[in-house]
């Protein structure tokens, strides 16, 4: 993890209140695994004392940069988009543990995304695609207006689209997708909202897979458990979102 | 600049030490600077078993602040002696031992443990957490129990005590007067004032213990009050903190009478914060025309026309 301004290339908006950021800078250079994220600092001064994890989305090491996607959902957000390309913003990076891309035995991934976790995920899946392992992919979002990067998944693999409304892809969650294709796969790597997660694990728990868990941080490097998920195996019965995740193997936490 | 402070148990370089609970066991701000800068650290609180602490989710942010509800999440006293403080003994750094408990036994059992260990310089006595069940801030807003405990831990620790004291009282100096009477060296204030803060689309509070202890710049008047109206009162030393971001408010806490001081919540926004404070100190002390940190002390109070009435 390093420590840098990064300088923002590019801004834009690529679905309702969801917003892609570009950086440029030489946190582009260090080992990023998909499923890390960056620490944020929001605005100027005092107003915000805490910063905002996002989870990264892209890498491009050749041209430096570091992609981001996040959706307005409060002042931070907000906050954080009203910055311009031109302007730095500091940020902490990158931080926690991803997806070990480098070390998986597989031939055929599922990955399954809600939402504002489905950026980490098109990393991933990107990652995946460069070692040569198959990728289905089922996002789920609320309605035709939140859908991004349909088209750039489908690049990558079978893409499967659900919406609470049925207003894009299918009516209902990923977890009807799931039950109806009946995909074969070796492993799973799914990240979105908690509730989305344990279902999700609960319905492949007969399967090996990882989870990415979304958490409100304090430090965002390990020292202040704000953002812990209990661990019954391990040897302090916890762990730390921040630091010893976001990316944890299924059956290693327990979600609230 | 000479920054040296010297407070009973503590030869600090500096004035500046992060605050207990927001910096862990230092290793991770370790990863980023060199922790013998600092002129002290206090550790997370420790209790006398292990503790898993609050459901999640344990911060929110507010206007220039934070709330947390963490409730002390710490791997117990025998594995912090164990595990945490040989890493620390690496460093030409005073370290400070919170020590919280749910009962008098618990703070004493603690205190002997802790203190023991020659890591350890002085003892911050939490009696002041507000995210926890029992314990903690009943013996921080009692003076009859502040008073016991302090005298309880006193007979036991090895090293001085330092009382960390509730800013969620009618009358602080109350506190400070019962805590100076168990014989507390020192004192250390303010902790967190309690607050919640709603979840609008949920209509409900957004942290899952409901209630948690406001931090950050929201409360640094509070705290400047605070330590002001207690130096008024007693010649303790204090380890004032609440809101401290800058070099500046640093010396406003030296003019109100701390002798050292600590960053908590700035370390989350800026985890170089203290280092650069440090940097910055002479600089402003200059600045406002002191030669060093202890020429700065209780200046605030020269001016003063009488003493505060009691808030």
């Amino acid at each position: 993890m390093i420590h840098e301004h990064l300088e923002i290339i590019s801004r834009e908006t690529i679905a309702k209140d969801t917003v892609q950021m570009t950086f440029r800078g030489k946190m582009a250079q260090e080992y990023i695994l998909p499923g890390q994220f960056l620490h944020l600092l929001v605005g100027e001064g005092s107003n915000h004392m805490l910063r905002r994890p996002i989870s990264i989305a892209g890498v491009d090491k050749q041209e430096s940069t570091i992609t981001i996607i996040f959706k307005l959902l409060g002042e931070g957000t907000n906050t954080l988009a009203k910055a311009e390309p031109g302007d730095q913003l500091d940020a902490l990076g990158p931080c926690g543990q991803g997806y070990p891309v480098d070390e998986l035995q597989i031939e055929h991934a599922l990955l399954v995304g809600g939402g504002i976790g489905v950026p980490p995920l098109y990393y991933l899946a990107q990652r995946l695609r460069e070692t040569g392992i198959q990728v289905t992919m089922v996002a789920g979002f609320q309605n035709k207006e939140q859908v991004f990067y349909e088209a750039e998944f489908r690049k990558l693999g079978n893409f499967y689209l659900a919406t609470d409304d049925g207003s894009a892809g299918e009516q209902g969650f990923v977890t009807d997708i799931i039950k109806k294709e009946a995909f074969t796969f070796d492993q799973f790597f799914t990240c979105g909202p908690t509730g989305m997660l344990k279902a999700v694990s609960t319905q492949l728990e007969e399967e090996e897979g990882y989870i990415s868990i979304e958490q409100r941080m304090g430090c965002g490097i390990g020292a202040c458990f704000a953002c812990v998920v209990p661990a019954p195996d391990s040897e302090s019965g916890y762990k730390k979102i921040c630091k010893d995740g976001p990316v944890f193997r299924a059956k290693e936490v327990v979600l609230a | 600049m000479n920054l040296a402070v010297n407070l009973p148990g503590l030869e600090m370089k500096n004035p500046i030490l992060p605050a207990s609970g927001c910096f862990g066991f230092g290793k991770e701000y370790a990863e980023l600077y060199d922790l013998n800068l600092l002129g002290a650290i206090t550790i997370k609180a420790a209790t006398g078993t292990a503790r898993y602490g609050n459901p999640t989710p344990r911060v929110a942010e507010t206007t220039s602040g934070m709330l947390n509800a963490i409730g002390l999440q710490n791997p117990g006293v025998d594995q912090i002696i164990e595990k945490e403080l040989p890493f620390l003994a690496g460093y030409d750094t005073p370290i400070i031992a919170n020590v919280a408990g749910s009962t008098v036994e618990e703070y004493v059992e603690v205190a002997r443990k802790i203190s023991r260990d020659p890591v350890i310089k002085a003892i911050e006595l939490n009696i002041s957490c507000p995210n926890v069940k029992e314990g903690g801030v009943q013996f921080g807003t009692d003076p009859e129990l502040a008073k016991m405990v302090t005298a309880a831990v006193k007979e036991v620790s090895g090293v001085p005590v330092y009382v960390k004291l509730s800013p969620n009282v009618t009358d602080i100096t109350v506190i400070a007067r019962a805590v100076e009477e168990g014989g507390a060296d020192g004192l250390s204030l303010i902790n967190t004032l309690t607050g919640m803060q709603l979840n609008l689309a949920g209509r409900k509070p957004l942290l899952a213990n409901k209630i948690g202890g406001l931090s950050g710049p929201a409360i640094k008047p509070v705290a400047i009050r605070m330590v002001y109206q207690i130096r008024q009162m007693t010649n303790l030393p204090i380890i004032g903190m609440g809101g401290v971001t800058t070099a500046e408010d640093v010396l406003e806490f030296l003019l109100a009478g701390a002798s050292a001081v600590a960053i908590g919540t700035a370390n989350f926004q800026h985890p170089f914060v203290c280092p650069e404070i440090i940097q910055n100190l002479p600089d402003v002390l200059q600045k406002y025309g002191f030669t060093s940190v202890e020429d700065a002390i209780g200046k605030g109070h020269e001016y003063a026309d009488a003493n505060l009435s009691r808030a």
